[in-house]
């Protein structure tokens, strides 16, 4: 045999050990999760190796558990998922309204500093979120700002907004400049070039962006476990399931189910809009 | 904010009128300054954001990391207090500083390593079309995608000694003698051939979970670069009899260098400053006390914000330190080699 043939051969069948072996590593911890949650605390402790719930098993009683509010004796997941739906679309409207600007000034105009300033919002991950941590908390503090979700809002946007401009940067400079000079030729304004004409053309970026924006915000757990700790009535999801998996009085499968019911909304999302993003709305946007 | 030609904003961030103290008004502005101001005004919103949740926090952490403050004080506390160099001195003579930096190295090359490398390895086996590609292409970004707090807990459930799944599946089918703690053993003693060799157990825990969940990040920039390489490059080498492994090693790998140098400075500055994975797993016990856990520790548990600044203050300089060494060495042979 060749070595063209032999190295064919054993890239051709490695090929397949490795797909096999990702699908293994990525999809088995959630089914592991999903399967977990599904049973009572008593048959994960009798037997931990097992795989599969076996149907008298079988039990929704740990998501009832999770989601029922506290004064039912529940853990109220229900409240702690609606904090974190507000601070991450208040995260997502603001930073999109910061960044869509922002990146248009970016990618067309101009402007004293367009060179230095990608650089400098850049620069912000170059510090670790703990260095910001200290004054970030004591100036919300004396705002009376700490506890409240408002203020994690603004601190998600100044984490999110250098990677949106970037992003829709990215996009926006493929969008062809006649479009815009065909717009300002019918006489719009370049706010109206803007919200007319671009935004339309960007829809996709904007939903990646938006997407992006959203699962950092939603997953985010430094900056809440700072700032909202002392109260439990603003906790966010992330924050509350790793606030109760440090004690023993709830019992591992219904934290399961609160894991479960951390992670369906973002994956969901992913899920649907990861078809939308393939739609390229700018081909023919250009043609006569 | 909204409008270019409001005179308000655009007064602030335009540059200074002209003197004399003329109206403006009369004077039509040229085409280049009209675009100036729109850009000012635009990426103002922004600028202003970070400014006061970033800019303003990094130059008070560096007012802080010169004085003695503690939480407490720190609310009465004026910008100027008395300068010390106390801080840093603590942090350099207290005890596990070195060894708590040497961990966050071990941590940072190993799970940047680590994700690139998978990353690398998934988007060539995932680069051909195959029957179900699209599916485990979507689940591959499930680690990246899902919250940080439920796959570390679901690691910890996972890899527990009392009713984990690893260790039950690890004493029926690989016959070991005892429960593995993996997430709280700091030293496990392995016989292999003779040799005993103690594995930091725990740290290489985390970084195995760092490269689980972050190389899906690198895969799919790969991937990415890849598709666009163009076929007639490969097909041009296997015509002249490159094998498949020669094909990638200089066809494919030329092509890919910049992409993944762009990955490693990424990864490395992520994971060098990388807080919840490690706190989540192990809290920082077991030998996995990366420095941005001990940060957090003087934060919370000894009330020193001057010594927690200065400490992060230390860290960000080595981070800025060995990219400064990174891009003077070998940014410029990745641009030849692209």
């Amino acid at each position: 045999m060749t070595r063209a043939r032999f190295e064919e051969r054993l890239f051709g069948t490695l090929r397949w050990v490795v797909i096999a072996f990702l699908a293994l590593i990525t999809l088995v911890p959630f089914y592991y999760m999903v399967m977990l949650s599904l049973k009572p605390i008593d048959a994960l402790l009798v037997d931990p190796g097992s795989m599969w719930v076996s149907a008298k098993d079988l039990t929704a009683a740990t998501y009832r558990d999770v989601l029922k509010s506290t004064d039912d004796g529940g853990q109220g997941f229900l409240k702690l998922m609606l904090n974190s739906a507000l601070v991450s679309l208040g995260t997502v409207a603001l930073t999109l309204a910061a960044a869509v600007p922002g990146s248009y000034a970016v990618s067309r105009l101009r402007f004293f500093g367009s060179r230095q300033v990608s650089a400098v919002f850049l620069a912000v991950y170059l510090f670790p979120a703990t260095l910001l941590a200290v004054p970030l908390f004591v100036m919300f503090a004396r705002l009376g700002l700490s506890g409240s979700l408002v203020g994690l809002a603004i601190v998600y946007v100044a984490q999110t907004v250098p990677v949106s401009i970037y992003m829709l940067k990215n996009y926006l400079v493929t969008i062809p400049y006649a479009v815009e000079e065909a717009a300002a030729l019918d006489g719009c304004s370049r706010l109206q070039t803007l919200r007319r004409v671009v935004l339309p053309l960007a829809a996709p970026s904007l939903m990646a962006t938006g997407l992006y924006v959203f699962m950092i915000a939603w997953n985010e757990f430094l900056f809440a476990l700072l700032f909202l700790a002392a109260d439990p009535e603003s906790w966010t999801v992330s924050l509350g399931l790793a606030q109760l998996s440090n004690g023993v009085e709830v019992s591992k499968t219904v934290l399961m189910a609160g894991s479960v019911v951390l992670t369906v909304p973002v994956v969901l999302l992913f899920f649907a809009a990861e078809r939308l993003l393939t739609e390229g709305l700018t081909s023919g946007a250009d043609k006569s | 904010m909204t409008t270019i030609d409001s005179r308000g904003t655009a007064k602030q961030a335009g540059p200074r009128p002209p003197a004399g103290g003329r109206p403006r008004a009369r004077r039509p502005l040229t085409a280049s300054r009209r675009e100036n101001r729109a850009g000012l005004a635009f990426v103002s919103p922004t600028f202003l954001v970070v400014l006061v949740v970033v800019i303003v926090p990094i130059l008070w952490t560096v007012l802080l990391a010169f004085q003695d403050a503690k939480l407490v004080d720190i609310q009465g506390m004026g910008l100027f207090g008395n300068w010390s160099l106390e801080n840093f001195t603590d942090v350099f003579a207290s005890a596990g500083f070195w060894s708590s930096l040497g961990t966050t190295l071990v941590y940072t090359v190993g799970a940047t390593a680590g994700s690139v490398l998978l990353g690398l390895v998934a988007a060539l086996a995932l680069r051909r079309p195959f029957r179900g590609r699209g599916l485990l292409r979507g689940s591959m970004l499930l680690p990246y995608v899902a919250p940080v707090v439920a796959v570390t807990f679901v690691w910890q459930v996972a890899l527990s000694p009392q009713y984990g799944v690893v260790n039950e599946w690890g004493r029926d089918v690989f016959g070991w003698d005892d429960p593995v703690a993996f997430l709280s053993t700091r030293q496990y003693e392995v016989n292999l051939l003779g040799w005993h060799v103690d594995l930091p157990l725990a740290l290489l825990t985390v970084i195995a979970f760092e490269v689980w969940r972050y190389f899906p990040f690198a895969f799919l920039f790969l991937l990415a670069r890849l598709q666009a390489v163009p076929d007639t490059l490969e097909e041009a080498a296997t015509v002249d009899g490159a094998t498949v492994s020669q094909r990638f090693r200089h066809v494919l790998l030329p092509q890919l260098m910049p992409v993944i140098a762009l990955l490693c400075v990424l990864r490395f500055i992520m994971t060098f400053n990388k807080f919840d994975d490690v706190y989540l797993l192990t809290g920082g016990g077991a030998g996995t006390d990366v420095a941005a856990v001990r940060v957090y520790e003087f934060l919370t548990s000894r009330f020193d914000v001057g010594a927690a600044a200065a400490q992060a203050l230390v860290l960000a300089v080595v981070l800025t330190a060995l990219l400064g060494v990174y891009f003077r060495f070998f940014a410029k042979r990745v641009q030849e080699e692209a």
